[in-house]
């Protein structure tokens, strides 16, 4: 039988493996995808510390997260196309999100 | 209403008639010629003179004590305890006054008509001539010191404009801002003195003024202060020794602006405020001595000065210059009338004089024009000579001008000139009396040098030109020959005591007597003058009349009897000469004393404190904002790995924080 204390280290280390890609990984799926671990990792933690202490409010506020992540990725699939169509790849390496540095003064 | 004449109605129409005059040539005269604008011009002042004689007229029927008249028409403003009303005020004073200028004006308006003949831009010149004449007359009726002001600063402003009105020179324009400089100076002191008057006594009004110093005993700091102060006022508008400097360089000026505001009425303002202050003035003798001594000193300093300039209109300038330090000798030893009557015979004759220097200039231009020489300067008198057969008009009525400003009897500056010399002898002082009679030997010398080497001798040019001379048209001899006669009797309307054998009396005294009747009980000064020894008076007349003899003969022998003895002389005393040919070297004086340092001061504020200071601290912050946006540029590059970095850093960092606590 697991005990919280493997669920939370789990928590991290997806936690962790979610920011390591993020902060690594230059595609910009791959980003998006590393970011819904972030969120799982912190869906599990409320789900654990929700059967630790007994209650249910943990286990639904899960279920809530998770349809706000449905949404949320939507939106960022979205993004990622209109990123796609304007800028031709899915990379962050070339991105600039500034157009360009502005003229040095006068 | 005073037996049906109504009084305000035509006292207010003789300010308003030239600035209508100003409005309707500076607005509409460039669309009409010389003629209209002139003849509309002269029209609006002689309008003014018509209506001041009008009143002046029905002012005889006045008994004397009922002869001061002051009309309210509207409240100009109002703040505190200060409200000032628009006033005017009719009393012998101001009503000679207005007479004596807008007549003066008249003669002169219709002069420039011919004299200005051929200027392009003659609607401006008629505008500033109305204006000048608006702001005047304001000064001389204005019942209160605030309304004397607008005055006194409006002759300044015309002033300006017309000593500039040929600005595209750039000399002329540095003249007429030399004049509007030095006259600021001058005006910061008659605006510190109404700040202590009002300070003291809470009344700008003539009469609140008068009766406010009621209170304070003679030699009071208060009046002594307040007097002084003023006196600066009128050192400034009236050329007096500080402040004389600007007068002579005004002759850069059309020559009508120069017989009309630097030689018959701007210059007298400040002799006007003085008579119209004479109760505070009489309550201070330290004051009034200090006038007297500046006046006299400047009548003998300027008349050195006088001897040996060259250009006809710059020996007329010095010349009002020392004939204005007469009128404040006459205000210092208390003489009022006396130095007021100056100003009247005055204002004739050096308005005769300038006009027909005008006629002179005017003609030698002409000449000039005719045969295209246009680098001899028609000013210079050592350019002139042998006038006389070709402007005998102008030759006879500048004459007259010269006589009477030289004080031969019967023409009027004999009688005036001489009743001042009188008066502070009467009143025991010595050495400015004998100040004065130099200066009077002096003034017959340069008046005669003048008019000897302008209209006598043979003509200084080739002798082809001479037939080019031809006298000027009737609109400009009229007016000096209607000048000529005013200057050759208005002397007996102020006839001393010891040549009235007809017991007529001395009209002008009488007639100003109820305005300083007030001053007359304080003043100590000329009591011994009213009815002093008739025989002594007499024989300084003689005398004054013989040093003005002895001036005439040594300008004869000089400029007509030996030609090279005058150069001879010079070459004798060639320090002496340098000195008054360069006016004493006092404007390079007032150059190192004065103006360099203030433009160093200029100098160092504007290179230092304005370039250095608040343009650094100004540019500094402007580069501040630059700086830091230009270092924090880099932290909004766009690029989303990098936000992210920082993200996460930023979490670490906090979470350390939360738990390390």
């Amino acid at each position: 039988m697991p005990e919280l204390n493997h669920y939370l280290l789990l928590s991290v280390l997806l936690f962790g493996l979610g920011l390591t890609g993020v902060l690594v990984r230059r595609n910009v799926l791959i980003v998006l995808m590393c970011i819904e671990l972030m969120l799982n990792s912190a869906n599990l933690l409320l789900v654990a510390f929700s059967r630790q202490g007994g209650g249910l409010d943990g286990q639904a506020f899960a279920f809530f997260s998770m349809t706000v992540a449905a949404a949320e990725v939507a939106l960022g699939l979205a993004i990622v196309v209109l990123l796609y169509r304007w800028h031709g790849s899915t990379s962050l390496e070339h991105l600039r999100l500034v157009p360009s540095q502005p003229e040095e003064g006068r | 209403m005073h037996d049906g004449f109504h009084y305000a109605l035509a006292l207010a129409l003789i300010p308003l008639l030239p600035l209508l005059g100003a409005l309707l040539n500076g607005l509409l005269g460039r669309y009409t010629n010389v003629k209209v604008a002139g003849a509309l011009a002269t029209a609006a002042i002689a309008g003014s003179f018509v209506t001041a004689l009008l009143i002046f007229l029905q002012f005889q029927n006045l008994p004397a004590d009922a002869r001061s008249l002051s009309f309210t028409y509207a409240s100009w403003f109002h703040s505190g305890s200060l409200a000032v009303d628009w006033t005017l005020l009719l009393d012998p004073l101001s009503l000679l006054y207005a007479l004596f200028v807008s007549g003066v004006a008249t003669l002169i308006h219709l002069y420039s008509i011919g004299y200005m003949g051929q200027e392009p831009d003659f609607a401006r010149y008629f505008a500033y001539l109305n204006l000048f004449c608006f702001a005047m007359l304001m000064l001389v009726l204005g019942g209160n010191y605030l309304v004397m002001f607008l005055g006194w600063e409006g002759v300044g402003l015309c002033s300006y404009l017309l000593i500039g009105f040929w600005f595209q020179d750039p000399a002329k324009a540095s003249a007429g801002k030399k004049a509007f400089v030095v006259n600021r100076i001058g005006d910061f002191g008659f605006l510190l003195g109404l700040f202590l008057l009002f300070s003291q006594l809470g009344s700008l009004d003539f009469g609140g003024v008068t009766e406010g110093l009621k209170s304070f005993p003679v030699g009071h700091w208060l009046p002594t202060a307040a007097a002084l102060l003023l006196f600066v006022g009128a050192t400034g508008k009236s050329a007096q020794i500080p402040l004389y400097v600007w007068l002579p360089d005004a002759m850069a000026g059309p020559t009508p602006v120069s017989a009309l505001i630097h030689a018959a009425t701007m210059v007298t303002a400040g002799l006007y405020m003085i008579a119209r202050s004479h109760v505070l003035f009489s309550l201070a003798p330290a004051a009034l001595l200090t006038v007297a001594v500046v006046g006299a000193a400047t009548a003998l300093f300027a008349a050195t000065i006088g001897l040996v300039q060259t250009d006809i209109k710059k020996v007329l300038a010095y010349s009002t210059v020392s004939q204005l330090g007469y009128m404040f000798l006459a205000m210092g030893v208390g003489a009022y009338t006396a130095g007021l009557f100056h100003v009247v015979t005055h204002a004739f004759f050096k308005a005769l004089l300038f006009l027909g220097a005008g006629a002179v200039i005017h003609a030698m231009h002409h000449v000039y024009h005719q045969v295209h020489d246009h680098h001899r300067d028609p000013q210079d008198m050592r350019n002139m000579g042998g006038l006389r057969r070709h402007l005998p008009v102008t030759y006879w009525t500048f004459w007259v001008g010269t006589v009477a400003i030289a004080g031969f009897p019967p023409f009027a500056g004999f009688f005036s000139k001489d009743e001042i010399l009188w008066k502070t002898f009467a009143g025991g002082h010595w050495a400015l009396w004998a100040t004065g009679l130099l200066a009077a030997g002096l003034t017959s010398f340069y008046m005669f040098r003048l008019l000897f080497l302008t209209f006598h001798g043979r003509y200084r040019g080739p002798e082809a030109e001479a037939a080019h001379f031809h006298e000027n048209p009737l609109v400009m001899t009229l007016p000096l020959l209607i000048l000529a006669g005013l200057a050759a009797i208005a002397g007996f309307w102020g006839l001393p005591h010891f040549l009235d054998f007809a017991h007529v009396g001395n009209r002008f005294a009488e007639f100003l007597a109820p305005v300083f009747h007030q001053g007359s009980d304080l003043a100590l000064l000329h009591a011994t003058a009213e009815h002093g020894n008739a025989g002594l008076e007499a024989l300084l007349a003689a005398l004054s009349i013989g040093v003005a003899a002895l001036g005439l003969l040594e300008a004869r022998r000089l400029y007509l009897g030996q030609p090279g003895l005058a150069a001879a002389r010079a070459k004798r005393h060639p320090g002496l000469h340098r000195r008054l040919l360069n006016k004493w070297y006092v404007d390079e004086i007032y150059e190192a004393l004065v103006v360099r340092p203030i433009a160093g001061l200029c100098d160092f504020c504007y290179k230092q404190v304005d370039g250095l200071v608040v343009e650094g601290v100004v540019n500094g912050l402007g580069r501040l904002c630059e700086r830091a946006g230009a270092g924090l540029r880099p932290l909004q590059s766009g690029r989303l790995p990098q936000y992210l970095t920082a993200m996460a850093l930023g979490l670490v960092a906090l979470l350390l924080v939360v738990f390390t606590r």
